[in-house]
């Protein structure tokens, strides 16, 4: 099977040149193109907690997109789908460290977790004070001693927008931390793909998905879900919003929960489809007794061209919502700012 | 057969022969990826594995231990992924255990640092299904090329069982059936070792 033509110059800095483009646009980013790191190019402000995140690229606009006021100070891109060495990790926390210690914001996958930690280390030989949050948030995968547990994924965007405005308003290192424990704690994921994705270089998709058939439970990195079914004659929307709501309710009961909720398109996805998956969401969620307080829909972790989608919810608090509505300038989530 | 000294020409030998083997092969061990991880396993490895050739080729290190220190560190700064921190780890630790000590108990020191490092254990589906008993051969004095035998039916063991650790662990059931590539990589290094021959 010959996968469809890409929009690339050589595959192999697809990651260097992408990150030229978005240098190109925001001059407003500082971007490291020997370290794959994307940094706020603004004056860093001493006494403010550093907030770093990073994971393989190809799941933009995650993570560099979200650097910018009220988010992520530095952003380490790895290769696609696969995580930052623990070199281009450290060179993310020394351009967010303003002396106040740093936040790593991981995603649960062997690769990120053993890579942060190995530049955690590296960090802390430097007088840098680390804090790691983990972010496993998918409901898709069971989680237990005895595996590598859940995946991060949507969630992760909950975090890093709590966790910037929390660090903007100058909480201290081990607060930030502790909030960033409870936001993943609040937040659930689940994805269904209804084709894979090809990453670049490569002539075969991550793996075969037969036209009528969707994947259930999916991760972010084109790998292949716990499930497969047939796509439903009509209602494909319903079913999926229905399937994932019952499985986020299962784990974490949403009656009487206000929630933030993303309905995340997985790169291939278009926003009209989207928004009628937002209404069943919302439906759905409505039926449990649960009520949306913010929404954001759209491409935000994504998995190259994947179609399919993804629901995330947290639960809320008041503070938590105040967080959330804080002021964010980044290249793909902006407001009050 | 005693145990197994390793001498600086033998190391440089033997991660040279073990680049031309990941070269040959990253198709392979990709293809292994993709049903139960994400594709990427051959294609990290032999970006990797260059770029110790490359160090090498730019200064060649004095001793076998410095040899294995620093084709760990350069796959560690290189590969990313699980597999990045991971061979790394095996070859920093056994590098450092090697001077003055014999490579069994190196590469134990090396196993050691992964098994410390993520968590996997025999059976749970991973590189270590093929690291451990080649290591145990050593140990027990058999030649080079038991051991990587050893190392391959380690590798082929992975097949049947049902993954816990790495990606190929959020696939459950169904990632039963599939060999681990990690693993397959582990047994391409005994291979290469065998060939080397110490």
């Amino acid at each position: 099977m010959t996968a469809a033509a890409k929009l690339l110059d050589d595959p192999a800095n697809a990651v260097t040149d992408a990150l030229r483009g978005l240098a190109a646009v925001h001059p407003e980013l500082s971007v490291d193109l020997e370290h794959h790191v994307v940094a706020r190019g603004d004056e860093r402000r001493p006494g403010k907690v550093g907030l770093v995140s990073g994971g393989g690229s190809g799941h933009e606009p995650l993570h560099a997109g979200f650097v910018g006021l009220g988010m992520l100070d530095a952003a380490a891109c790895g290769a696609v789908f696969t995580s930052p060495v623990p070199d281009q990790v450290l060179a993310a926390t020394r351009a967010a460290s303003s002396g106040a210690g740093v936040v790593h914001v991981v995603k649960n996958y062997t690769g990120d977790v053993l890579n942060f930690q190995m530049a955690a280390e590296l960090a802390d030989d430097e007088g840098i004070e680390v804090e790691t949050v983990l972010v496993d948030d998918d409901v898709a995968v069971t989680d237990s001693l005895y595996t590598a547990g859940r995946r991060g994924t949507g969630g992760t965007l909950f975090v890093e927008k709590v966790l910037g405005a929390a660090a903007e308003k100058g909480l201290p290192l081990a607060e930030v931390a502790a909030l960033g424990r409870d936001v993943v704690s609040r937040s659930r994921s689940f994805g269904v793909a209804l084709s894979p994705c090809t990453t670049p270089g490569s002539d075969q998709p991550g793996f075969d998905l037969p036209p009528g058939e969707m994947e259930l439970g999916i991760g972010i990195h084109g790998e292949p879900g716990r499930r497969r079914v047939p796509v439903p004659a009509t209602g494909v929307a319903r079913e999926v919003a229905r399937t994932s709501v019952a499985a986020i309710d299962e784990d974490l009961p949403l009656a009487h929960q206000d929630l933030l909720l993303l309905v995340n398109g997985m790169g291939g996805t278009p926003l009209l489809e989207l928004q009628v998956l937002a209404a069943d969401v919302v439906d759905e969620l409505s039926a449990r007794g649960a009520r949306v307080a913010r929404a954001l829909v759209g491409n935000h972790v994504t998995s190259l061209e994947m179609a399919g989608a993804m629901v995330s919810v947290c639960t809320t608090t008041p503070e938590l919502l105040e967080l959330w509505d804080a002021p964010v300038r980044t290249p793909a989530l902006r407001w009050g700012a | 057969m005693g145990r197994v000294n390793l001498d600086a020409p033998t190391a440089l030998a033997w991660l040279r022969a073990f680049a031309g083997l990941v070269d040959e092969r990253a198709g392979e061990l990709t293809d292994l990826d993709r049903p139960i991880g994400d594709s990427d396993h051959g294609v990290n490895l032999q970006r990797g594995m260059h770029a110790v050739v490359a160090a090498f080729d730019q200064e060649t290190p004095e001793t076998a231990g410095a040899v294995l220190t620093r084709a760990g560190s350069t796959l560690v700064s290189t590969v990313g992924g699980a597999s990045g921190p991971l061979f790394g780890t095996l070859l920093r630790r056994a590098g450092k255990a090697l001077d003055g000590g014999d490579l069994a108990s190196a590469l134990r020191a090396g196993l050691d640092g992964v098994v410390k490092l993520g968590g996997a254990q025999v059976g749970d589906a991973t590189l270590v299904d093929a690291l451990t008993p080649a290591v145990e051969a050593l140990e027990a004095g058999r030649s080079l090329s038991e051991a990587a035998e050893a190392a391959a039916r380690g590798a082929a063991s992975t097949e049947p069982l049902v993954a816990r650790k790495g990606r190929a662990s959020y696939l459950g059931e169904r990632g039963v059936g599939h060999r681990d590539p990690g693993a397959e990589s582990v047994a391409l290094l005994f291979t290469a070792l065998a060939g080397a021959g110490a």
